[in-house]
């Protein structure tokens, strides 16, 4: 077990410098470092300033070398537009963004997990044709026209939720959440939405097949042999088995959802990091694109480390198996 | 081959045929694809304007509600955006960039996956370690995550998001054509193709490829939808194409201020455009996946 952690573990660190490598390449190898990192309107001895203090003039290697140590100290530069470091303004924003998606994951699940049962115990039924098609439909609708039709439905036609920003935060435990005010609930739900459909759909085909393989399985004739209930089968020994691939892409799908949270953000003016994203590309604020990348990656990573974790906890033949 | 052939249980590709034929809804989809796709390449002769040409576009006529009609008897039958152009017009440039962006990155993943999937299954080993580090590595993350960092670091631009396409797609291929690539390098046909000398780009391309085609037919339907449903979301953070290649999330984008003040017509139509495209796409390749992959049952 520790020896597939460790393993694990140095495989995340490794991908971490590949990122960083990456990135490190696309701002000072392929652009112009000093366009990128030197605000436009400088002077030109304030160009040969930050050029001298960024050590631009220095080779390449030494380069990414002071980049790297910056990084390892949190320092991931200045952004342009606020004047204050970027690492600050990403984790002033990062909470809303992952209260977004938690709560986005969540709906997804108890929308999901049923209308998956429900179709994959009654395969090839009208019920489970309706439901198929419709996940299909789920992840065909672009998600940014998705959000847009649920402001026009909802805000514009309709006037029942508010259409842009985050609403009030409220207090819980020292936790600061939206989740906590009505009014907070009520700027949530449509970028939720939004946000969770397209793994509506993905939730739904996993329950699915899941339900489909396991039922033929031996255990199950076991225990309808054994008189056990149809419910008691179903929702205790079935949905254990359907559990564990669940559980891996849901962690996976944790890191797309972040990724796609920038869509979602724009649309509902949600003032989380992808928004942050966006707004600083159109600012042209460089320093906090390279740390928004930087740290998304970083949490990605993070969290696919923790989930390959918790699944070979759950099925041991995965670190048994990588180890032979 | 020849036609009765395409119908045989036998032949993959006559499989899935009899596939889609047997699925109402298949069928209905694979017509909508056809003509989609035929809209896109005649395009130019189907609209009733050109709508990129500013000569014809005319400022009053700006932002006219379906079934409006011009000065000269011009009838807007999705009505006009913010500029003045016909919808119907515009949304069929825009289908034509779509289509053309998601189509020529799909064939270019396509490409590239297949070469570096065939060559690590054949001569596997370290080859084939180097290969499918670097696919699950591309394969761990967000396909939208990836073509964001790139974007953010290279800026818009037709090719450069071609390019992010192709990155994030050719992994799957790969993946695909190696197990299947796998299983068929052992049969005694290769052996076979081995034992009479025929060099290896022959075994490659003349005896392990084409039997490593259909399920490759089916993730290229899949991988374009999502294609164009990447490009289409790119497009309309404003980090993907130029507006001087106006795709439909291009167009949506337009509309989005304009939603809501009530000017419906400039982002829904393009949407749904976008919609039953990516939708149709997905519903054949979902059918072909389930002719393929028999253990799942007919449906």
């Amino acid at each position: 077990m520790t020896v597939f952690v460790i393993r694990r573990f140095l495989q995340s660190i490794a991908v971490l410098a590949v990122t960083a490598i990456i990135v490190f390449i696309g701002v000072y190898a392929i652009g112009d470092p000093a366009e990128m990192l030197i605000a436009p309107d400088a002077s030109a001895a304030e160009r040969a300033q930050v050029v001298a203090s960024l050590g631009l003039d220095k080779p390449l290697w030494e380069q990414f070398g002071t980049f790297i140590w910056n990084a390892l100290h949190g320092d991931l530069g200045r952004s342009f537009v606020f004047n204050r470091p970027s690492i600050t303004l990403i984790l002033e924003r990062l909470p809303a963004t992952l209260e977004l998606t938690l709560f986005g994951l969540c709906l997804a699940l108890i929308i999901g997990i049923p209308l998956g049962l429900i179709s994959g115990l009654n395969p090839n039924t009208a019920t489970d044709e309706v439901i198929m098609t419709g996940s299909i439909l789920g992840f065909s609708l672009p998600s940014f026209w998705q959000g847009m039709m649920l402001i026009m439905i909802f805000s514009v036609w309709l006037g029942w939720l508010p259409s842009t920003g985050r609403g009030q935060v409220g207090e819980l435990l020292g936790i600061h959440s939206s989740l906590f005010t009505l009014d907070g609930l009520k700027h949530l739900i449509l970028p939720a939405i939004n946000l969770s459909l397209f793994k509506v759909s993905l939730v739904i085909r996993l329950t699915r097949t899941g339900v489909r393989e396991t039922m033929p399985l031996d255990f199950v004739k076991f225990a309808r042999a054994k008189g056990l209930s149809e419910n008691r089968i179903v929702f205790v020994h079935v949905f254990k088995n359907i559990l564990i691939p669940l559980i891996t892409v849901i962690g996976l799908e944790l890191g797309s959802m972040l990724a796609f949270a920038v869509v979602t953000e724009t649309i509902f003016a949600w003032p989380g990091i992808g928004k942050l994203l966006i707004d600083s590309i159109m600012r042209l604020d460089r320093p906090v694109v390279v740390a928004y990348l930087l740290v998304i990656v970083s949490l990605f990573i993070f969290i696919n480390f923790v989930v390959d974790v918790l699944y070979s906890l759950v099925d041991p033949r995965v670190r048994i198996g990588e180890a032979s | 081959m020849s036609i009765t052939a395409l119908f045989r249980d036998d032949v993959m590709l006559g499989r899935l045929i009899v596939g889609i034929s047997r699925s109402p809804k298949a069928i209905l989809a694979s017509v909508v694809c056809v003509v989609l796709l035929l809209a896109a390449i005649v395009g130019p002769y189907l609209t009733p304007q050109n709508p990129f040409d500013l000569a014809v576009l005319d400022i009053l006529d700006s932002k006219l509600p379906p079934g409006s009609e011009s000065m000269d008897g011009l009838v807007y039958w999705l009505g006009t955006d913010g500029q003045g152009r016909d919808m119907f017009s515009a949304m069929i440039y825009g289908l034509r960039t779509s289509l053309g962006v998601g189509v020529f990155s799909g064939m270019v993943a396509l490409l590239v996956g297949t070469v570096l999937g065939l060559i690590a299954a054949y001569f596997g080993g370290r080859i084939d370690a180097l290969i499918m580090r670097i696919v699950d590595l591309m394969l761990g993350f967000p396909t939208i995550l990836v073509a964001l960092m790139l974007l953010a670091l290279l800026g818009q631009g037709l090719w450069k998001v071609i390019f992010a396409l192709v990155l994030v797609q050719w992994a799957t291929f790969a993946r695909a054509v190696r197990s299947a690539a796998l299983v068929e390098k052992n049969k005694d046909y290769i052996e076979a193709a081995r034992t009479l000398g025929i060099s290896t780009p022959r075994i490659l391309i003349g005896h392990l490829l084409p039997n490593c085609l259909p399920p490759l037919i089916v993730i290229g339907m899949l991988q374009v939808a999502n294609a164009i449903s990447a490009e289409a979301t790119l497009s309309f953070l404003g980090i993907g194409l130029p507006i001087t290649e106006p795709s439909l999330g291009l167009l949506i984008a337009n509309g989005y201020q304009l939603l809501m003040s009530g000017e419906y017509w400039i982002s829904v139509y393009p949407g749904v455009l976008l919609l039953v495209l990516v939708f149709s796409i997905n519903i054949v390749g979902d059918r072909l996946r389930e002719v393929l992959n028999p253990r799942l049952g007919e449906r």
